[in-house]
């Protein structure tokens, strides 16, 4: 009797093992097969930017003798010229500034305006919150060289102060609509509670509403800081000087010279120019997910 | 006693002083919350909009004051072979770039959604090429495509053998297009994976399993659930991707500037072109403007694609 089980179970083991072995080799074919291919071809760019601003410039040039997906024999020359020949440390400081300066005019301004759009519920309040999601959709292309002559006009030009101001236009209306999304998702009966306590309006923003919105205030403040370090085309037409440019704008204007281009140097500067963004994104990875599914589901 | 103490800071707010009440008067705190956004918005948004399609029908130099012309500058760039060029390579980059995305990204999506381990892992992996600014992995795309030291070519020549001669990626017209909607490619699979990934996410299992149980094949499942489920937000998701790469400005500039002779052009190089670096404002802005038409085009798109998607959740979703 126990045999027969026994011999049973044996038997019914043994075909979904077959079929195990069967659908493991699928699996490998239709997915992680073709998943290895979009992350070797996403991530070689990556690679190749990192080895070259190692490799010594002999090697750069010279496929014949040297393996070159590999370095034979590693040098920092290309990071110590940047760091020391260029101007790259000031490049980096003033991205930092605009960075840091423009996140935190638009968490202030977006919060405010999300509170005010989703809590305070006036009249015309979701016309106001279309408004600035139609801001969303008006791309910096159409929008440089108008801006350029008000920037000028304001005596801005030239200064890192003009990109501190400009970037809200496209971090305010991100924010606002992250933020109006996790307003949302706070209980209004806390805030009910609060008012029939006495509390102030102010008070409950900054009592209640306020850290329970934490994790959509750090989304929005790490998508925007991200954002504005990558802005180009308005640090383009902008600053003029060689040292207030942000580091996209100065590696691809101020490196780039002459016939011979010094990759090494070049990707040097944008694997440095990539890191701070690129150690941000590990330590908030949930954030950057959330931020940007939660920004396009609303 | 615990009470007693907590309570009289709490009645020495209920007599506030009138700057306490003036913000919370709900209009004036209305008011004072939406002043910053909406200030930002209209000096930096709003304004310089209205001024660019100002300067679109005037003669504006850079340091000189223009004045009105008419539909002046509209009618030179119809006459400008460039400009059509421009609007060529705009609509097929978008075209092409556009597809490509979608294409791969959805695959990529729909691998995403497998189980496996290290799936986290791999899903901050893939977001990475949207991280990075933009610039700087266009550098390395300039760099891979080099005309001497391309390490593809190194791989099709020297390793595969495929090809006896170097290719010239960049220099001549349309292998330059392509390598550049190639790149545009790589950029944009991130976005649109993670996208659409979340939205699969929200598809309840409970459909695939009654489709299961009514033989669907993996393929109708696909066509009869996935898709459907999927296209309200492949609809904002691909407005919001064609937007952005319909104005794209900094991979074409930071790799070919538009050559070879002009060929690589988009609307948003050439107005700046012509506006920043040739001093026309005027030019530039109305190149930036015939732009316009596009966009709202695409925002339409949106528009109906959110209405569908009211509709289809019914009244209650607010």
């Amino acid at each position: 009797m126990t045999d027969t089980v026994a011999q049973g179970s044996a038997v019914a083991k043994a075909a979904p093992d077959t079929m195990a072995w069967d659908s493991g080799l699928r699996r490998l074919m239709m997915i992680y097969l073709p998943l290895g291919c979009f992350v070797l071809i996403l991530l070689f760019p990556f690679y190749w930017m990192a080895i070259t601003s190692f490799k010594p410039n002999a090697e750069l040039m010279n496929y014949k003798d040297h393996n070159p997906f590999w370095i034979s024999s590693p040098t920092l020359a290309h990071i110590k010229h940047l760091l020391f020949d260029t101007a790259y440390p000031r490049w980096l400081k003033t991205t930092m500034l605009v960075a840091i300066g423009s996140t935190t005019l638009s968490l202030i301004a977006s919060t405010l305006a999300a509170y005010a759009i989703e809590r305070l519920r006036f009249r015309g309040s979701p016309y106001v919150g279309l408004g600035i999601y139609l801001a969303y959709l008006v791309p910096p292309s159409i929008l440089f060289i108008p801006l350029a002559t008000v920037v000028v006009q304001f005596g801005l030009f030239d200064s890192p102060l003009a990109l501190i101001l400009v970037y809200p236009t496209f971090l305010v209306p991100f924010c606002t609509w992250l933020l109006i999304g996790y307003f949302k998702s706070i209980p209004y009966e806390l805030e009910e509670c609060a008012l029939v306590d006495g509390a102030t309006r102010l008070q409950i923003l900054r009592r209640i509403t306020l850290p329970l919105a934490v994790p959509g205030l750090i989304s929005a403040g790490i998508f925007s800081f991200t954002l504005s370090w990558n802005e180009f085309i308005y640090a383009l037409a902008f600053i003029q000087s060689g040292a207030n440019k942000t580091v996209p704008v100065a590696i691809l204007t101020e490196l780039v010279t002459g016939d011979v281009y010094q990759w090494g140097a070049l990707m040097a500067g944008s694997l440095l120019g990539s890191l701070p963004v690129a150690i941000f994104y590990s330590l908030f990875v949930d954030y950057y997910v959330s931020s940007l599914t939660g920004a396009v589901k609303e | 006693m615990s009470v007693t103490t907590f309570s009289s800071p709490a009645l020495a707010q209920r007599q506030p002083n009138w700057l306490v009440r003036l913000f919370d008067y709900k209009p004036f705190l209305i008011v004072m919350c939406l002043a910053p956004a909406l200030g930002l918005l209209a000096v930096f948004l709003t304004y310089p909009l209205g001024l660019g399609v100002w300067l679109a029908f005037t003669d504006t130099t850079i340091g000189r004051r223009g004045i009105f012309v008419g539909l002046e500058n509209f009618q030179y760039l119809l006459t400008d072979p460039l400009w059509w060029n421009a609007v060529f390579y705009s609509v097929f980059y978008t075209a092409v770039a556009t597809f490509g995305k979608f294409a791969l990204g959805f695959w990529l999506a729909l691998l995403l959604n497998n189980h496996f381990p290290f799936k986290s892992v791999l899903r901050a992996i893939v977001l990475l090429p949207w991280i990075v600014p933009t610039v700087l992995s266009a550098l390395a795309f300039w760099w891979i495509y080099d005309p001497q030291f391309s390490i593809i070519s190194y791989l099709l020549v020297d390793v595969l053998h495929w090809r006896s001669s170097n290719i010239d990626f960049l220099g001549s017209p349309w292998p330059a297009r392509f390598s550049l909607i190639a790149a545009n490619i790589w950029r944009g699979i991130p976005f649109v994976a993670i996208s659409l990934l979340a939205g699969l996410q929200t598809i309840s299992p409970s459909l695939y399993e009654a489709a299961m149980l009514d033989g669907a094949s993996a393929w109708q499942r696909f066509r009869y659930i996935t898709f459907p489920m999927m296209m309200p937000i492949l609809a904002i998701v691909m407005t919001f991707s064609i937007i952005f790469t319909f104005t794209d400005f900094q991979l074409v500039y930071a790799i070919t500037r538009g050559g070879p002779v002009n060929s690589t052009h988009l609307l948003a190089t050439l107005a700046f072109q012509r506006g920043i670096a040739g001093g026309e404002l005027g030019e530039g802005a109305a190149i930036a403007v015939s732009m316009i038409p596009f966009l709202v085009f695409a925002t339409l798109f949106s528009y109906f694609g959110l209405a569908r998607r009211k509709w289809q959740q019914g009244e209650a979703n607010d």
